[in-house]
């Protein structure tokens, strides 16, 4: 943290597991080009390597806890506290460093500048946390409690110190938490509502003066103060967005992982066999994060005691017989889950298969079946959901992992749109064919929304970038038509998306007003299948299907 | 388990569920059920106060016997909270739980569109309609079981990856834990003291 040197050769912390030196080569010396080597030298057990490197390490396992936890939160962008100016405002987590018996200081609590303890001490609260201005809206959670242990250890070792916290709340609700708070009022330390304006600093004694309005006095007060502790706010870990693209894992607004369901399952990952302890799935301390990790352990432990998975019956079925050999689908899937080879018919490994049904949209010789999926099921949606008054109706289809989980979170956070759309699923955007597209077209849908994961979300690897072709193929074939390629929209909306879920909707109502009875009496004309020598089985009239 | 083959002719049954006032709240449940009744192949439209609780899944269960019903369409919340739930109940009374299909009145209807009663009722009709349209051509499906590799994997080594590996391990399960630092312990092993208890972190 820059607050003391260290060697190049070092146990990161006393208490470090495992508990070995390890040797930092961007300051080591190493033997070349003038040979160093005495660490060695004198190590009798040969234990240093100066050309360890990394390596891969592959494990095949069953189960996947993903705990990536937490970066602490850099103030430099909020100058007006100085971080960067004054050396005696520090963050909360060098605050540990200076306070803690193995630190730099050997647990003497003192001040940058001139090494001298400090006796007038201020706290500021939610140094990026709740400020949607530098794009940090959420609570962290955990700072206030943490400033509140804070001016307890400090009335504890100096009972004559005078601690002051700047706060806007004090958000003390877990099991004990409101008597901490009492205490450290009881301590002597000063809560002060109110977050100041800026820092500035006496250059010959560098104390600090605080500039604040008080909210509950309505006065702007001025404080100086020896030291000032930014209390800063906590994200999720950097490392996380390329761990979301391996494991096919959403995040929120604020950068957390994506649950299956907010109440119901709260440590399942929406991909089965991944569960989320800690901090990346939302802010918390160190008794949630242990609860958390109790959950997921027991949750990926019945999985690898169940000892099999059943997979979903979604996949997909190639018919040898209606194959035309063509070799699409086993382009387009991202599992590479189809086998085919020049000249031969393409077969589906079902094991392999996660049942996007990228090919089965891509198919145009009705070959491939999606098992539950079928073309017929979804036509049928289609055409029972157009039958009466398709004017007033915005059609649209969902994935069911991203768009069509957004709507449910636009349900659950009873955030209203018009109710004019008609939403159906799919597993994946990719699903949506031509044919389902046209045929809401020919049914005088006057818009259709076709709707998906963004791109580093698609649930299936990247299947949506199927959909993307297919929809720009589309509006290619539309304007062709004379149609207005804008009355089929393609939008992308994450499973937290609720509100972008209700925005989509309420502009496919603004669209669908534009679109005029000619528009839709055209489209249902133009777009008619022309006939073809290979008859699609979709294109058939709506047989009444039977039971068995 | 009775299969297909016996059976000649779809018999739909539709359930349409209040979910106390959530549903019921919003939109008109009766005229859903009522309109439900009206749908191809549907031989009973039955009305429930909370479909997933005993006495509604007791009522689907039932009506599959006494209606001879060979596809079930359940109009309640979101598939991705209860498909499990009503999939299990079809199955229970002897159906192939692929024969049952679900329409969104709750999280996609009456939830958004509070204060909308005329337009809530009539995107739940047609939300039924697409889902006994597609209830149509549902067909048994046989799910395939896939072994399970009995081993995990916990990514970062703080507190709480630390917790889950010792959790499973304690289960007995084999455990690689990988943490990017050289040390496990996370932000916990840089807190001096910790809050409530003020003991100290490691
Ligand atoms: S896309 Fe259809 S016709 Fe072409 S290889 Fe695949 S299954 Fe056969
Ligand atoms: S494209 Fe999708 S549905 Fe088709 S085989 Fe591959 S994974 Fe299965
Ligand atoms: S089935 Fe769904 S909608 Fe009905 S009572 Fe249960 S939770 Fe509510």
């Amino acid at each position: 943290m820059g607050l003391s040197s260290r060697r190049a050769v070092y146990i990161p912390f006393p208490q470090a597991v495992p508990c070995s030196y390890i040797l930092n080569m961007d300051d080591c010396l190493g033997i070349n080009p003038i040979a160093c080597g005495k660490c060695a030298e004198v190590c009798e057990k040969d234990a240093i390597n100066y050309d360890d490197q990394g390596e891969v390490v592959t494990r095949d396992v069953g189960a996947i806890i993903v705990a990536t936890g937490l970066d602490v939160y850099d103030p430099t962008e909020m100058d007006e506290y100085g971080y960067t100016r004054f050396e005696n405002v520090i963050t909360s987590m060098e605050f540990e460093r200076l306070i803690c018996a193995g630190g730099p200081t050997d647990g003497h609590f003192v001040r940058p500048s001139d090494q001298e303890r400090p006796k007038r001490i201020g706290f500021i609260q939610c140094v990026g946390s709740r400020n949607p201005k530098i794009g940090r809206p959420y609570c962290s959670n955990i700072c206030c409690m943490n400033t509140i242990k804070d001016t307890l250890l400090l009335a504890d070792h100096y009972p004559d110190t005078q601690n002051s916290v700047f706060y806007q709340d004090i958000r003390a609700s877990g099991k004990s938490f409101e008597d901490m708070f009492q205490r450290s009022k009881e301590a002597g330390t000063r809560y002060i509502r109110g977050l100041p304006g800026d820092i500035d600093e006496d250059p010959k004694t560098r104390h600090l003066i605080v500039t604040v309005e008080n909210t509950t006095s309505g006065k702007l007060e001025r404080h100086e103060l020896d030291m000032v502790v930014l209390s800063v706010g906590v994200q999720p870990s950097a490392d996380r967005d390329k761990l979301a693209s391996m494991l096919t894992l959403s995040k929120t607004s604020d950068g957390f992982f994506m649950e299956s369901h907010p109440k119901l399952k709260p440590v399942d990952a929406p991909t089965r066999g991944v569960y989320f302890a800690g901090f990346c799935e939302s802010p918390k301390d160190i008794k949630d994060s242990v609860c958390q990790a109790g959950a997921a352990s027991s949750r990926a432990g019945a999985l690898l005691n169940a000892g099999e998975i059943k997979i979903e019956a979604i996949t997909s079925v190639i018919d040898g017989e209606a194959c035309s050999k063509c070799g699409l689908c086993a382009k387009v899937c991202p599992y590479g889950a189809i086998t085919w080879q020049k000249g031969e018919v393409a077969a589906v490994v079902e094991a392999a298969c996660a049942g996007c049904g990228a090919c089965g949209a891509t198919c145009t010789f009705g070959a491939i079946t999606m098992r539950h999926f079928t073309d017929d099921q979804l036509i049928a949606q289609v055409r029972a959901i157009l039958a009466e008054k398709p004017e007033d109706k915005v059609f649209g289809f969902a994935c069911n992992w991203c768009s069509y989980a957004g709507g449910d979170m636009a349900g659950i956070s009873r955030i209203q749109y018009p109710s004019t759309n008609r939403v159906i699923r799919t597993m994946c955007s990719a699903r949506v064919s031509e044919e389902m597209v046209l045929e809401a077209f020919r049914c005088g849908a006057p818009v259709v929304l076709v709707s998906g994961c963004h791109y580093a979300d698609c649930h299936y690897i990247d299947a949506n970038r199927q959909t993307v072709k297919r929809v720009q193929k589309l509006w290619n074939k539309l304007e062709k038509a004379g149609v207005r390629p804008e009355r089929l929209q393609l939008e992308w909306i994450s499973a937290a998306e609720g509100q972008k879920f209700a925005k989509v909707m309420r502009q496919m109502e603004e669209l669908r007003q534009t679109v005029t009875a000619d528009e839709i009496a055209h489209a249902r004309e133009a777009l008619k299948p022309k006939p073809k020598k290979k008859p699609k089985t979709k294109e058939k009239e709506e047989t009444a299907p039977t039971a068995s | 388990m009775a299969t297909l083959d016996t059976v000649d002719e779809l018999r739909i049954g539709v359930f349409v569920c209040d979910c106390g006032l959530n549903i019921a709240g919003a939109l008109d449940c009766g005229a859903v059920t009522e309109y439900a009744e009206t749908l191809p192949d549907v031989v009973c439209a039955v009305r429930n106060k909370y479909t997933c609780a005993d006495p509604g899944q007791n009522e689907i269960k039932d009506a599959v016997r006494e209606h001879k019903l060979n596809r079930v369409v359940v109009a309640s919340c979101t598939p991705r909270q209860h498909e499990p739930t009503f999939r299990q109940c079809v199955l229970d009374a002897g159906l192939n739980p692929y024969l049952m299909e679900m329409a969104n009145l709750r999280e996609h209807c009456s939830w958004v569109h509070p204060g909308d009663w005329e337009g809530a009722t009539a995107k739940a009709k047609d939300l039924v309609a697409s889902a006994v349209a597609r209830a149509r051509f549902l067909q048994e499906q046989e799910e395939l079981a896939v072994p399970v590799t009995r081993r995990a994997l916990v990514i970062g080594g703080g507190i709480a990856g630390i917790e889950a590996a010792l959790e499973l391990a304690d289960q007995g399960h084999e455990v690689t834990l990988v943490e990017k630092q050289a040390s496990i312990g996370g932000i916990m092993a840089q807190l001096d003291k910790t809050y409530p208890t003020m003991d100290c972190s490691i």
